[in-house]
């Protein structure tokens, strides 16, 4: 059974590759969304450009992962594709980590280029490779998560990317990306503690400058226990759906 | 010959605001055997594609047993679905993937060896006259195309079980009469198969056997000529009569009282024109269906439009 779960699941992302993910459409937003929004914070605040990397390939994780995730399962819902997963030989947890994986190698190939650029202009000094890659696997493992937890909890495209719009753009806002978290009042610092993106933004920021130490691994922590939280609501949901 | 599907005391609840809960399939109870085409019909909302959804693993029941393929719906769920296939009333392809593609995944989703893949994907593109269109979007095929090739999907595992909801709904004549070749092929082939129809012509030609559900009870269960014979249909007589004119009239007959009193009343009212033929007309499918369910086949299939639903017992 278990080789049935992993053959779909692998079988499942690579369907998902072709079919929604790699359209050219997807790769340049993917790419030029974040890029825009940290050149549009650079130029109105100009300073230490290299301080926004961790930034910039945080957003990137979070919308390359999870804007095709929230809406892949709603859509094949609508159309009735998502059924023939349904059908197929393979348990639920299996078909939602498919889908995972789908979003996840997405969100880790565009971030990849991103990194290969900023890492290009600012060198690659410093940099804690060891703690860079699970930083960036945990982070679009947590946002593709979230991202499947929001296509099983709404009916329509819409609903999903309103959903999706709704949670991404105040945790851009409060997860340290633009603004340090410690410039934050205490209560909105509380907020930002509650937010995945906080803790990939602080990950990648202390794996860039080479640091490493406690505050690293609670946040790779987080994101594993985010991540987690987020497929057991997808599976959850989805399960009680088919009662 | 062994069963392929046994359900026993099969029951559907669904729970409704405020009021009971909504009794979808209520304690229904049948054996489809191996080899067979088992036809599943009824209304709108008896219950059909509820227990199809059961059956298939899309849906948990309320309460009863059901076993598939002799194992055990409950516990062997996903042995279950690895040898049964499924074609929905919807065509559920993926839109972006060719054909052949579409074929591909199937067969790679229920473990198709690689090697065996491209060869199996190849033969029912072409057993399905799809040949053609192996390079071609499932999104740019006709209806009857996709209609087809779902049904090819289904099969790419060479399922044992096959259930097939409403397969031939909305096609064209061509379309539809090729399906049913298809369909009728399935069982040369061994396969068995779990059809629900709006077709009641449909039903009669390639059914072993029929169950009638109602308001999610099975009222009716046999092989066509069974159910005929059950069916406390009134004896009806075709007259073809021919006017002096030479104009040809045909009358059908319901002999209430009998059919002596019927042809003294014909010959009463025929006014001097001559009988060509009489023939005796049998109980149909649709006479079963009427007396079962009080609802006509034109019924039923405006229902299946969305149309009005009258019921012609009044």
């Amino acid at each position: 059974m278990l080789m049935d779960d992993l053959r779909g699941m692998f079988y499942i992302a690579l369907k998902d590759l072709r079919a929604y993910y790699f359209k050219p459409p997807n790769i340049s937003w993917g790419i030029l969304f974040p890029f825009a929004f940290i050149l549009a914070f650079a130029i109105r605040n100009p300073g230490d450009l290299r301080a926004l990397v961790p930034g910039l390939l945080a957003l990137t994780v979070l919308f390359g992962t999870s804007s095709m995730e929230a809406i892949v399962i709603v859509f094949e819902r609508r159309i009735g594709s998502l059924e023939r997963l349904f059908l197929a030989p393979l348990r639920l947890p299996a078909l939602l980590a498919g889908k995972l994986l789908g979003g996840m190698a997405f969100g880790l190939t565009v971030t990849l280029v991103v990194l290969a650029l900023a890492l290009a202009f600012f060198g690659v000094d410093g940099v804690n490779w060891l703690l860079l890659l699970p930083a960036l696997l945990l982070s679009a493992m947590a946002f593709s998560a979230l991202g499947a937890y929001v296509s099983v909890a709404v009916r329509e495209v819409f609903e999903a990317q309103t959903l999706a719009n709704f949670i991404r753009f105040p945790m851009m806002f409060l997860g340290g990306v633009f603004v340090p978290l410690d410039s934050l009042p205490a209560w909105l610092q509380f907020v930002a503690r509650l937010l995945p993106l906080t803790y990939a933004v602080e990950a990648l920021r202390i794996a860039l400058s080479g640091g490493r130490g406690r505050t690293a691994w609670t946040d790779l922590g987080a994101l594993a226990l985010f991540s987690v939280s987020f497929f057991w609501l997808a599976v959850r949901t989805l399960e009680q759906q088919m009662e | 010959m062994t069963p392929v599907i046994q359900v026993s005391g099969l029951t559907k609840h669904f729970p409704q605001k405020g009021q009971p809960p909504l009794r979808a399939v209520n304690e229904i109870d049948f054996t489809v055997q191996e080899g067979e085409i088992f036809g599943f019909l009824g209304p709108n909302g008896a219950g059909k594609t509820t227990t199809i959804r059961i059956l298939t693993g899309l849906s948990r029941p309320t309460a009863g047993q059901v076993q598939v393929l002799g194992l055990d719906l409950a516990s062997d769920l996903v042995r279950i679905k690895k040898r049964i296939g499924v074609v929905p009333e919807t065509c559920n392809l993926y839109d972006e993937l060719t054909a052949f593609d579409n074929l591909i995944f199937s067969m790679q989703l229920y473990g198709v060896p690689r090697r065996e893949r491209k060869d199996r994907a190849e033969e029912l593109l072409n057993r399905f006259r799809l040949g053609e269109k192996r390079s071609v979007p499932f999104a740019r095929l006709s209806r009857g195309m996709k209609r087809a090739l779902t049904i090819a999907a289904a099969l790419a595992h060479c399922p044992a079980l096959v259930f097939l909801d409403e397969p031939t709904t909305g096609l064209d004549v061509m379309s539809a009469r090729t399906l049913r070749q298809m369909i009728a092929n399935l069982r040369n082939e061994g396969v068995t198969v779990f059809l629900t129809t709006h077709y009641l012509e449909e039903a009669e030609r390639l059914c072993d056997r029929l169950a009638i559900i109602v308001k999610g009870k099975i009222v009716a269960l046999d092989t066509v000529a069974g159910l005929k014979a059950c069916t406390p249909s009134k004896v009806k007589l075709e007259v073809t009569l021919a006017g002096a004119d030479g104009q040809v009239e045909k009358r059908r007959l319901e002999c209430d009282h009998g059919v002596e009193p019927a042809l003294q009343q014909l010959l009463t009212e025929s006014e001097g024109r001559s009988i060509l033929s009489i023939d005796t007309l049998r109980p149909s499918l649709e006479d079963v269906f009427v007396h079962l369910t009080g609802l006509s086949a034109e019924v039923m299939l405006a229902e299946k439009g969305g149309k009005e639903v009258k019921n012609v017992n009044g």
